[in-house]
């Protein structure tokens, strides 16, 4: 290799060096920024905002769900399976809404605890498989009635 | 035996390349999608979870998956002309952003057009698709950048560097979904564990792939061969073609 080329080869190799450790860095220093949702478990800590508007994502705990009679109100518990945070909405949800699902909604706490939200999104997993599958997974107890969970597929 | 990639840096043996080669992967291509959408939307199950909707992943997991590989030839190309010279690799670059942009822009129409059936939106800023669109980003700025400079050796060098240093998005669009909690759910394939998508489902996926890449071969010889011809449009091997009729 002629020395200019090597210099170049240097520069450049040094340079992208440079770029990527600077990416590196800024994204570490906002890594709290970057997380779209809070877990059950960082409001527990008290890590998410009281008072303002954010996300928080977790499974939707089996039996939780309880619909109002009179209009399209509904109230559930989210868990990452070590905290619980209790949701309150009205609106129309998403088709992969069900008991065991993951979700992401997006509101307000209030003081007593209880997260309002104006927007519920649904979750879905990397799990791919025909219907029977998934049902003789469920008999077979390697994926429990809450569908889409994903450390319940355990193989 | 440097000899042997030494042909690779000539532009009448690339040109010949290129047209020997073009027509099979364009054909190739054709009948791999023809098959793999045929596998995919009639042949392969419906999902346990989401039903017939997941189908859109036989074009939306191809399309973000070249966006990136693209990408990376696009900035190792960029790299190799920066270091040596190489006109053949700027071309290739050249010659890939397009391409790779347009990858990148139908992974991030069919992954909103998903997004609202399944997880009630249309678009979050999520990690994984905000540096999505970074990459849109990235592409459309290559080509714009290499418009706005008059002279073609300038505008091919300020391309290749931003090409370079744009590298870095690729790995954070990979592991965003492990890095942060993200909407968009993690790695089915490209993973160091089985994959969690059923076999019936995997094989057209692949296959899509599979057409994918010939698709993005296919146009990229298309455009090295006049992006070659424009270039050496003065030699005498390419009057040599045309007089012979054999452009």
């Amino acid at each position: 290799m002629t020395p200019a080329r090597k210099k170049r080869l240097m520069l450049v190799s040094l340079m992208l060096l440079v770029v990527a450790a600077a990416a590196a860095l800024t994204l570490n220093a906002f890594n709290k920024n970057i997380l779209y949702f809070f877990s059950p478990s960082q409001i527990a800590n008290g890590e998410a905002p009281v008072g303002n508007s954010f996300r928080v994502g977790g499974m939707v705990v089996d039996g939780s769900v309880e619909r109002s009679e009179t209009d399209l109100g509904i109230q559930f518990d989210l868990t990452d399976t070590a905290s619980v945070v209790t949701v309150s909405y009205t609106g129309i949800l998403p088709d992969l809404f069900r008991e065991g699902q993951g979700i992401v909604a997006i509101g307000q706490l209030d003081n007593e605890g209880l997260f309002t939200a104006d927007t519920v999104l649904a979750k879905h997993d990397e799990n791919y498989m025909p219907p029977e599958i998934a049902d003789a997974l469920k008999k077979a107890g390697k994926l429990s009635g809450d569908y889409g969970a994903k450390t319940t597929v355990a193989e | 035996m440097f000899k042997w990639i030494h042909k690779f840096g000539s532009p009448p043996f690339v040109y010949r390349l290129c047209r020997a080669l073009g027509p099979w992967m364009g054909w190739s291509c054709l009948a791999l999608i023809c098959v793999g959408l045929y596998l995919g939307l009639v042949q392969a199950p419906a999902d346990y979870e989401q039903g017939e909707s997941y189908r859109i992943i036989y074009i939306h997991v191809p399309a973000a998956w070249m966006s990136m590989f693209v990408y990376m030839v696009m900035a190792i190309a960029s790299f190799v002309f920066l270091v040596w010279k190489l006109k053949l690799a700027d071309l290739v670059a050249s010659a890939s952003a397009p391409i790779g942009a347009s990858f990148t822009f139908i992974a991030l129409v069919t992954g909103s057009i998903w997004g609202k059936p399944m997880w009630g939106t249309w678009w979050v800023w999520d990690a994984r698709l905000t540096s999505e669109l970074l990459l849109l980003f990235l592409y459309l700025g290559y080509i714009a950048l290499r418009g706005a400079i008059e002279t073609p050796t300038m505008a091919a060098r300020a391309a290749a560097i931003l090409a370079v240093i744009g590298v870095v998005n690729i790995p954070v669009i990979h592991y965003s979904v492990e890095w942060w909690n993200t909407l968009h759910q993690p790695a089915s394939i490209a993973k160091f564990d089985k994959p969690s998508i059923h076999i019936s489902m995997l094989i057209p996926l692949l296959l899509m792939v599979l057409a994918f890449q010939l698709l993005y071969a296919w146009n990229l010889m298309a455009k090295l061969r006049t992006g070659i011809l424009q270039r050496e449009k003065r030699a005498r091997w390419v009057a040599d073609l045309v007089e012979a009729g054999r452009v």
